[in-house]
């Protein structure tokens, strides 16, 4: 599937989006597969309550399954107007 | 309904001429437009998006002010990438055959769009650059819908 970051999360990461092979069941499992990666991952997720996620351009909860889910985004929480 | 995200400045006069005409049964129009306000030495706000979310996002919310309001018609158009103090970041209208309708469908549509629209905004500034942080404020103003 396609992950995709915005602002500080693409910032720390070091890139926008990344095609990645996973089984996670949900966002949560994908989340603890990137933290064990690398340091910058393990640093953009450090605090899930400062985030935010997307699955399949729609807004939902860190616990919400990826079953058939094509883009995943992680971003902090939205400051637009 | 229109919605527009794009990264050119847009006609305020125009857009709100165009969106006012036409219509003999709407009694009120609403339009609130937000600028970049140059706190301190901001140099430029830079606004990211996510592209193809945005629209559907905003689209959304567009829809659910006309469920919720008897309205005529809402225009939501905002921008991204970098704009300077004074420049137009967004604007959204509305129009009702009553003004308590308009109001309240531009204030939702305003508080939702702060804080529901994958926008995110970064300060450019002469010692360093800095993403806004959402506000307790922001989250808190949607619970009144």
């Amino acid at each position: 599937m396609d992950v995709l970051y915005f602002a500080w999360v693409r910032e720390r990461i070091g890139l926008p989006k990344e095609r990645i092979e996973t089984s996670a069941a949900t966002v949560t499992e994908l989340v603890e597969e990137l933290r064990a990666r690398e340091e910058r991952y393990a640093v953009a997720f450090e605090d899930l309550s400062a985030l935010r996620v997307a699955v399949d351009q729609q807004l939902t909860d860190f616990d919400a399954a990826l079953a058939g889910a094509r883009e995943v985004a992680f971003f902090p929480p939205m400051t637009g107007g | 309904m229109r919605v527009v995200v794009q990264e050119a400045p847009f006609d305020f006069g125009a857009e709100c001429d165009r969106f006012a005409a036409g219509r003999r049964d709407m009694g009120a129009v609403v339009t609130f437009t937000g600028v970049v306000r140059g706190d301190g030495d901001l140099a430029t706000m830079e606004i990211e998006h996510y592209p193809g979310m945005t629209e559907k996002a905003l689209t959304a919310i567009a829809e659910e002010a006309q469920a919720r309001w008897s309205l005529g018609d809402v225009l939501v158009i905002h921008r991204h990438g970098p704009m300077r103090p004074g420049e137009r970041i967004m604007m959204v209208a509305t129009t009702a055959p009553h003004r308590r309708d308009a109001f309240e469908a531009a204030e939702y549509l305003m508080d939702y769009l702060k804080s529901r629209a994958p926008f995110w905004k970064k300060e450019r500034a002469k010692d360093g650059d800095k993403w806004v942080a959402a506000t307790e404020a922001d989250e808190q103003a949607l619970t009144r819908w």
